[in-house]
């Protein structure tokens, strides 16, 4: 009974939360209650998790209206792990904030930063728990709602196009996705998940049911940033704040790319999409994003923008691990949606903190950079191995399971991909590695710092810290892979069951 | 353009009617169309036709930016408020047949206290986003 209510809680706590803080609108309580909010959303997604890890699934009906018709919250493993993910980074970047946030946002909007913040997790979290593919569109709304909003707080005045930009292109997408299910709805009447992968194959109008099921994919493409449809990504993540782009970078694509899974194999059946063109566009647009995404970080000339694309490379990797349509492809798209949110959280960790320290983190300003902030390097040089898939570290064990997913299968091309990717990242990472090492220290530019501003002598301990543990999880979990590689393979079972995950 | 007699008075006699009509919307919206989103934004048309005819000045008086950000999470809190109680009242979260002695008694109770909540929030955000954008353009 307490692990089902716990399921509602991680959504009504922060939307809770939210409120309170604009009302308050105190920073120093803003930042205290997000961080006690995401860290009690941590602790009950542990809970729950643990609760549905043996394959067991908690329903929960809203409002005691029985499903199909009213909405219900249905977790098992899959959804387990994904939100998961997004408390764990959330409690992570909320720790990392404080300081941040004060030298990034404007005094009197940052109480309306961490309510933006809280709205924007409460509806990652609640796509990830929700069993009603309506209810996921306004949990989609609202998070991308929050996070145009996040985006376009940036610093820089380049934020504003690159939120408007995503504001296009997610609305776009949101829009195709509302169609989509529109259609299903009116093929099948009906919205909830598990009723709908019932329903769909005995639909009389499969012209309806096709064309739902193009539009839903095309519209989490877009928020879930496949290559071709990823050109919001790179300007929004490179000119947010710092904290958000950790956020941002580390779950909301993982979000995204849950949201295709769960279509693709709960939703429609994994025999409806083998009879599609599906799984080779996927595997195709999963390479060509690898070698795109990362030919494209290698030309960079900052750190996040680099960071950024290569965000788009990996997003390769997980959907090339969906196109494969098999147990293997699957668990290892999984295992990397788990791993790529610790390394690339940390790297965007280590960004803001050079951005902290030096102002920027384009190249030509953080010459050297490493040298005065060994610490800070350290652990960024840590992830970034695990980026490239050093053994030892988190991105070793998922390339290694793509790689056999791959070979399985004989996706000969595909191996040959997943190699040279992991070589280009070597060159990227080795170019950020060059730059902030090995470079000489040149007088740094820095500008916007009041003099005598202790900014530029030391990190502050806070997000030192959150981007120690992160760094370390990444070896951590690239050693003991039992809770990674368990829960994904448990839910992978659970989708491919011979009942379709019906429970 | 409160010098034009004719608007003047014509939106002295509109506005409490369009306010009159947003309460009609809001509190009978579980017997027919209508509900809380809609009784906002009809709620705040009245005050835009005020700040219309009147200017910004008069009605930033009123309904300064401060209570409007208050107003607007004082509805989702109700909202979500009316859903933890009844989570208290050991049922699931906005099972509103548990807030009264009746479930029927209850469902209306429900309904009503949430579309309150909706119709605050909607009205306050609509006018904070009017306001914003009216301030904006008489700056530059």
């Amino acid at each position: 009974m307490i692990e089902q209510q716990l399921s509602i809680l991680l959504v009504v706590l922060p939307l809770l939360a939210a409120p309170i803080i604009a009302v308050i609108n105190r920073s120093s309580i803003a930042w205290a209650m997000t961080l006690s909010v995401t860290v009690c959303c941590l602790i009950m997604s542990v809970w729950m998790l643990s609760g549905v890890v043996d394959g067991s699934v908690i329903h929960y009906e809203l409002g005691g209206w029985a499903p199909p018709w009213g909405i219900e919250y249905r977790i098992d493993t899959l959804n387990g792990l994904v939100a998961l993910i997004v408390c764990g980074i959330a409690a992570a970047t909320a720790l990392y904030a404080k300081r941040s946030v004060e030298q990034e946002i404007p005094k009197h909007q940052i109480p309306m930063f961490y309510c933006a913040f809280l709205l924007c997790f409460l509806g990652l979290l609640g796509i990830c728990l929700t069993g009603d593919i309506f209810n996921l569109f306004v949990f989609l709304e609202v998070s991308s709602l929050s996070s145009y909003a996040l985006i376009a707080m940036g610093r820089n005045r380049k934020a504003l196009t690159a939120s408007f930009h995503y504001l296009v292109l997610g609305t776009l997408g949101a829009t195709f996705f509302l169609i989509g299910v529109g259609l299903a709805y009116g093929a099948t009447g009906t919205l909830n998940m598990a009723d709908l992968s019932v329903r769909l194959p005995q639909a009389v109008d499969t012209h309806l049911v096709n064309t739902a099921f193009a539009l839903i994919v095309v519209g989490v493409a877009l928020k879930a940033a496949i290559y071709p449809l990823h050109l919001w990504l790179p300007n929004a993540y490179s000119f947010a704040p710092s904290v958000v782009s950790i956020f941002l970078s580390a779950t909301a694509t993982k979000v995204a790319i849950y949201v295709l899974i769960r279509c693709l194999f709960h939703v429609y059946s994994v025999e409806y999409v083998t009879n599609t063109l599906l799984p080779q566009l996927l595997i195709v647009m999963g390479g060509v994003a690898v070698l795109y995404g990362s030919m494209r970080a290698i030309g960079q000339t900052g750190m996040r923008k680099m960071l950024a694309y290569s965000s788009v490379a990996q997003i390769g990797y997980m959907i090339m691990g969906i196109g494969f349509l098999t147990e293997a492809g699957l668990t290892a798209s999984l295992i990397h949606l788990f791993n790529h949110a610790l390394m690339k959280a940390a790297l965007f960790m280590a960004a803001g903190l050079f951005i902290y320290r030096a102002n920027t983190a384009t190249f030509e300003n953080i010459k050297g950079l490493g040298r005065e902030m060994p610490w800070t390097f350290a652990a960024m040089v840590i992830a970034a191995l695990s980026l490239i898939g050093v053994p030892g570290t988190v991105g070793f064990v998922s390339k290694w399971q793509l790689l056999q997913a791959a070979l399985e299968e004989n996706h000969w091309p595909m191996v040959v991909i997943i190699l040279v990717g992991s070589l280009l990242a070597i060159i990227y990472v080795w170019k950020l590695i060059e730059v902030l090492y090995f470079q000489p220290r040149e007088k740094m530019r820095v500008t916007g710092v009041a003099s005598g501003s202790e900014n530029i002598g030391r990190s502050p301990i806070s997000m030192a810290v959150t981007l120690w543990i992160l760094a370390l999880s990444c070896i951590y979990f690239g050693i003991n892979t039992e809770l990674s590689m368990d829960t994904a393979k448990s839910a992978v079972e659970i989708l491919f069951a011979a009942d379709g995950g019906q429970r | 353009m409160a010098d034009n007699l004719i608007l003047r008075v014509m939106s002295k006699a509109l506005i409490p009617v369009i306010i009159l009509f947003a309460l009609y919307v809001q509190f009978h919206g579980d017997y027919s169309p209508g509900g809380g989103f809609q009784a906002g934004v009809i709620f705040s048309s009245a005050i835009l036709l005020y700040v219309m005819v009147f200017g910004l000045d008069a009605a930033a008086k009123v309904l300064p930016d401060k209570a409007l950000i208050f107003t607007a999470s004082f509805g989702v809190l109700l909202y979500a408020g009316t859903g933890v109680v009844s989570l208290f009242l050991g049922g699931q979260y906005l099972n509103y047949s548990l807030l009264a002695n009746t479930a029927m008694a209850g469902q209306h109770i429900g309904i009503i206290v949430i579309e309150l909540g909706v119709g605050l929030t909607v009205a306050s955000v609509m006018l904070l986003i009017f306001f914003t954008f009216a301030r904006r353009t008489r700056v530059e």
